[in-house]
């Protein structure tokens, strides 16, 4: 398949989904405050452009801060925990149910500790937790994942612990290292939604607050509008790591 | 005085013996051959003899210091994110060597195993057999005086394991090491060694010891000589005795 039929192809499925809603929203007079046609849609983005990037900017912003913490928490801890595998199991537990318990359920105890008044604050938090495992996961992965036989090499040349560590064992984690902070900034953009619906977001308001006082006004083209921006912006930040990804991987293997 | 020997060592895993009782005693500058079935612990004695591995009973004496023995194994086993010279120059550097002079004798090794021009190459970029020069090229850059190959060119195709075979057998002349390798090729180990270990199946102990006449490094028609094809089947006798547990002379 070329590029063009690659490109080609969603768009025209978008159009034709588009259009069936556009025709099926006016046939069956659909009240606009259950559905809103794709026209309706179109004429908010374009009325709240200005307020919507803006709003797009602070959850994005809040998002990239929290993916930068948590991935130098998650690499410092993967560092020191390969170190001794009594550490690692002492600590394993502990990341798994930071994993498993869902961001929303943490969210409001988050939001105490950071100060109700900060809600900054409890949002790049929340997003921290959910884009650490991803990144902590891949590091411990990848640091352990250094071919047994240069090991031995490492072993037979007398190698300290420590040029082991900087030599083999980290640039042996970078694949894995890299798709985790893909995976992680995914998340980091769920994680600073979900956190922005408990906590508000203060003085400047995110896309989800946008989404939340549209929805109280039962203005649901403007619902839509913020949810196409928070698409946009989410496919865009995966794009953009996938090509980090992949630059990083051919730096890595040298093609 | 042997630069390396393995004394009644016997190699014990959870599962079961690996190994032994076996001995072996090599020679300074001596090349031997390893050969026996799959499983029958000669990857287990070559880790004996390097000092990557201790014998369960047993006694290995090395004489050889820390950097004097290099191993090279059946894959290459480079770092992908390395160019050859830094491959090449890994041993030196963690040696402690300043980088410019690893660099310069790792260029030394490369251009020695035919690699001159492709010492900033990362190694998905080259194929197979060069793959391997190179890591031939990291074994040799600290000239050691003991070196183990393990089943060094089982992944590649016969004319590039044949041409590595010549290589090897001429860095051999250069500097001397013992060499002990391991393979499963009958052809392979008299061709290339002056001495063939057979062992029997695992755990693994010596059925035969067979001597290969001939100067080293072998001229071209060696191959179709009667003294390669006798003792060729000399080993293959050995190893069909081996696989059926019984003990040569």
């Amino acid at each position: 398949m070329n590029r063009l039929t690659a490109l080609l192809a969603p768009t025209a499925l978008i159009a034709i989904l588009l259009g069936i809603w556009e025709i099926a929203c006016r046939a069956l007079q659909v009240p606009v405050y259950f559905l809103a046609p794709p026209s309706a849609i179109g004429a908010a983005l374009a009325a709240d452009a200005p307020s919507l990037v803006a709003a797009a900017g602070y959850t994005v912003s809040n998002a990239l801060i929290a993916l930068a913490v948590a991935s130098l928490l998650a690499q410092g801890l993967a560092l020191v925990v390969v170190l001794s595998r009594t550490l690692e199991r002492a600590v394993q537990p502990i990341t798994v149910v930071l994993q498993v318990t869902p961001v929303i359920a943490i969210a409001p105890l988050v939001n105490i500790w950071a100060g109700t008044d900060h809600p900054g604050r409890a949002i790049i938090a929340l997003a921290v937790i959910v884009a650490f495992f991803p990144i902590y996961s891949g590091a411990v992965t990848g640091l352990k994942a250094a071919d047994p036989d240069l090991m031995r090499l490492f072993d037979l040349y007398g190698a300290t612990p420590l040029q082991r560590l900087l030599r083999l064992r980290a640039p042996s984690a970078v694949p894995f290292v890299l798709e985790g902070h893909k995976v992680a900034a995914g998340l980091a953009i769920v994680g600073a939604v979900v956190a922005e619906f408990v906590a508000g977001s203060g003085k400047v308001q995110g896309l989800a607050w946008r989404i939340l006082d549209a929805g109280y006004r039962l203005q649901t083209a403007r619902m839509f509008a913020a949810l196409f921006v928070l698409g946009v912006m989410g496919a865009v930040l995966y794009t953009v790591l996938q090509a980090a990804e992949r630059a990083g991987l051919k730096w890595w293997r040298g093609r | 005085m042997p630069i390396a020997a393995l004394t009644d060592v016997e190699v014990d895993y959870p599962r079961g013996r690996a190994l032994g009782p076996f001995s072996l005693s090599i020679a300074a500058g001596e090349i031997v051959a390893l050969v026996g079935p799959s499983g029958c612990g000669k990857s287990t004695a070559l880790r004996l003899l390097a000092g990557l591995e201790a014998p369960t009973r047993g006694e290995v004496a090395r004489a050889p210091g820390r950097g004097e023995t290099a191993v090279v194994f059946q894959a290459p086993t480079l770092a992908p994110w390395l160019s050859a010279r830094a491959n090449a120059a890994l041993p030196l550097e963690l040696s402690g060597m300043p980088k410019t002079d690893a660099a310069a004798q790792a260029d030394k090794a490369l251009a020695r195993v035919g690699l001159a021009g492709a010492e900033a190459a990362r190694p998905a970029q080259l194929s197979g057999g060069m793959a391997m020069r190179v890591s031939l090229a990291r074994a040799l850059v600290t000239e050691p005086k003991l070196l183990l190959l393990d089943e060094p060119f089982a992944a590649l195709d016969e004319i590039t394991r044949r041409a590595l075979a010549d290589d090897v057998l001429k860095l051999w002349a250069d500097i001397r090491p013992a060499i002990i390798f391991v393979t499963h090729n009958v052809e392979e180990a008299v061709y290339m060694a002056s001495r063939v270990v057979v062992m029997s199946a695992g755990p693994g102990r010596m059925v035969g010891d067979i001597a290969v006449a001939g100067p080293l490094p072998r001229p071209a028609q060696f191959r179709t000589t009667e003294g390669f094809r006798a003792t060729a089947e000399a080993v293959s006798d050995a190893l069909a005795q081996g696989m059926s547990g019984g003990m040569a002379a």
